[in-house]
């Protein structure tokens, strides 16, 4: 129990690897997007489950990274290995500059604030028409190079034969697990439990010593590092780069798959990415009134289910746990 | 140097921006200053208010009043949805965490802008000006419209009178002192539930009486909700939340560097505005004329 409780990650990234093998361009097309998204959301979870630190402008960082690898690949003609390493650092060099000044705040004066600074972004990525392409952004990101790829994998039997957007999926599924394999270090480590210990008592923290703020600072610094990694994966697999990947919207649909999915548990924000997304596709099929359904849910799970999925199931294991012991 | 009746024209265009933002932001810093809570759906008000006055006047016809009317019927209609909003929903986050309020408010501005899509559309509509409003008058050699003037007028008019409700009424006092210690409120035997209704339905009138005055100047669209709100945000975080001259300054500010913005550096009149917001949350957290929150 306790081995496979350890393992499952692995398990289920493994198991994504076979998406594209099921034939459907559709659904490979809709994991790469829950993939991204998990990253997305498990990087916010750190500032907002881990720390304690309500951010409304995640979308910032995103849309550094993903304006940094689209301008990049795009116009410098960067390969991807290093268009894709240098949005997490420009990202995350913007989360130092902004988040020196968010940090200093609390509650509801750290969310405005992060939001002031992510409507700057925006503001510039939808106005610096000569950059970013202004309000039309910037289409027509190319893929990374996988000629390479395709000559080796077509000499291979049976890896041959997949189009140039399921060799990106692999490559996203590899960067995103290594990515969320990082961050889950980074909570486990010192580092991360101090987090937790600043979460439920930032003036006990202060007072045994510890420096808050630089915890604090830390914890955003990272947290918009990875975004900013999200970020340039979704501008290559989005064909293209738009001012509204920084717009504050943006910012409350990741806090939702983070609380969708529970803030509580490591993994939860992926789990809210996944179901949010898949719930997306399948409505929007049926109706164009997604943000009114949306809106539902969210009333829902603040009102019925404030620990999210990951909350209400453990809620549910424990319950049935303790019914069984009794029995 | 720039011609100075030009310079007077752009600052009254900025003076009417501020006083539309004042008229809106005034609600969101008085929910703000009692009921501790950032409201985004109040953009969404605004924006039903602007569709509640057209729907009005549609219904109504054209006739000297029916903008009047209109108007205030829309205003008293999104009020009676905030109060319904607050006491059977909103009423049960009080004392759980901000981020659960938050996002219910924004839950608000995701169904209630479906629903007016539902109802009217995406087609953009608008709202003719109401009859004597409808000229211009030329003052130190720049012209502007009368129903602009109306505006300028409108805002200092409402402040004074929100101002008098506050400093010098029973009810004015008892919001006073939600604001500073809602228990002590309580516990002196003041019903602080039907006082957070009643300011909740106060901030609606407000936001949905300044979509519907604005519904002559603007065209009423889907998504002019997320676009006032970040504005109105703006305009409170600058003056100080919850403090009321602080949002009447914050709105002045807002509409003078924006309309100033524009000439000096074109593209970057949203970015400065922003920018601006910025500088004072670094400086001063709870804003010009805020006070800090415990």
């Amino acid at each position: 129990m306790k081995r496979l409780g350890s393992r499952w990650p692995v398990l289920v990234l493994i198991a994504a690897f076979f998406v594209p093998a099921l034939g459907s361009r559709y659904y490979t097309f809709l994991a790469n997007d829950v993939v991204i998204w998990a990253l997305f959301a498990t990087s916010l979870n750190l500032l907002v489950g881990y720390t304690g630190l309500v951010s409304f402008g995640h979308a910032a960082y995103f849309g550094i990274g993903a304006y940094t690898t689209g301008l990049l690949m795009k116009k410098a003609g960067v390969p991807f290995l290093l268009a894709f390493p240098a949005a997490g650092l420009l990202a995350g060099l913007f989360a130092v500059v902004f988040g020196f000044f968010c940090v200093r705040l609390t509650r509801i004066y750290f969310a405005m604030l992060t939001l002031a600074f992510a409507q700057i972004v925006w503001a510039i990525c939808f106005k610096w028409n000569e950059v970013t392409g202004g309000e039309q952004g910037m289409p027509e990101i190319p893929y990374p190079d996988f000629a390479w790829l395709e000559r080796v994998a077509s000499a291979v039997p049976w890896l041959g034969g997949y189009r140039t957007s399921e060799y990106f999926y692999f490559l996203t599924l590899l960067m995103v697990g290594g990515c969320l394999w990082l961050l889950r270090r980074i909570v486990g480590s010192p580092f991360g439990r101090m987090l937790t210990t600043i979460r439920e008592n930032p003036e006990r923290a202060e007072f045994i010593g510890v420096n808050v703020r630089r915890y604090e600072l830390g914890a955003f610094v990272i947290a918009g590092a990875f975004a900013g990694l999200a970020g340039g994966l979704f501008g290559i697999f989005n064909r293209g780069v738009f001012p509204d990947f920084a717009y504050w919207t943006k910012s409350s649909e990741v806090l939702i798959m983070t609380l969708l999915g529970g803030m509580g548990s490591f993994f939860g924000p992926a789990l809210g990415a996944l179901v949010l997304l898949w719930l997306n596709q399948q409505i929007v099929s049926y109706t164009q009134y997604w943000p009114l359904i949306l809106g539902t849910i969210l009333v829902v799970l603040l009102f019925v289910f404030p620990g999210g999925i990951a909350g209400a199931a453990l809620g549910l294991g424990r319950r049935l746990m303790r019914g069984a012991a009794r029995a | 140097m720039p011609d100075l009746s030009f310079v007077f024209a752009q600052s009254l265009s900025g003076l009417t921006a501020a006083m539309f933002l004042f008229l809106i932001a005034s609600g969101l810093s008085l929910i703000f200053g009692v009921l501790r809570v950032l409201n985004f759906a109040h953009g969404t008000f605004y924006m039903l208010g602007a569709y509640s006055a057209y729907q009005i006047v549609q219904w109504l016809g054209t006739g000297p009043v029916t903008f009047w009317v209109a108007a205030l019927g829309a205003a008293t209609g999104v009020a009676l949805l905030g109060g319904i909003v607050e006491r059977f929903l909103f009423q049960r986050l009080y004392g759980k965490e901000e981020l659960y309020q938050l996002l219910f408010t924004y839950a608000l501005v995701l169904i209630l802008s479906d629903v007016a899509r539902i109802i009217w559309g995406t087609q953009q509509k608008s709202v003719g000006r109401p009859p004597g409003l409808t000229g211009a008058v030329s003052v130190f050699g720049a012209t502007i419209p009368d129903y602009n003037l109306f505006i300028i007028l409108l805002g200092p008019a409402i402040a004074l009178g929100f101002w008098y409700v506050l400093q010098r009424t029973r009810i004015g006092r008892f919001i006073r002192a939600a604001a500073l210690d809602r228990e002590t409120l309580g516990a002196l035997g003041v019903n602080v539930r039907a006082l957070y209704t009643g300011v909740f339905m106060l901030a609606s009138f407000l936001g949905g009486l300044g979509g519907a005055l604005i519904s002559p100047m603007r065209a009423i669209v889907p998504g002019m909700d997320t676009e006032v709100i970040v504005e109105a945000f703006v305009v409170v975080v600058i003056g100080g939340l919850g403090s009321f001259w602080g949002t009447f300054l914050g709105a002045l500010i807002y509409g003078q560097v924006l309309s100033f913005g524009i000439l000096f550096f074109p593209r970057f009149s949203i970015f400065s505005i922003f920018a601006l917001m910025a500088a004072v949350l670094i400086v001063r957290p709870w804003g010009l004329l805020g006070r800090p929150l415990k």
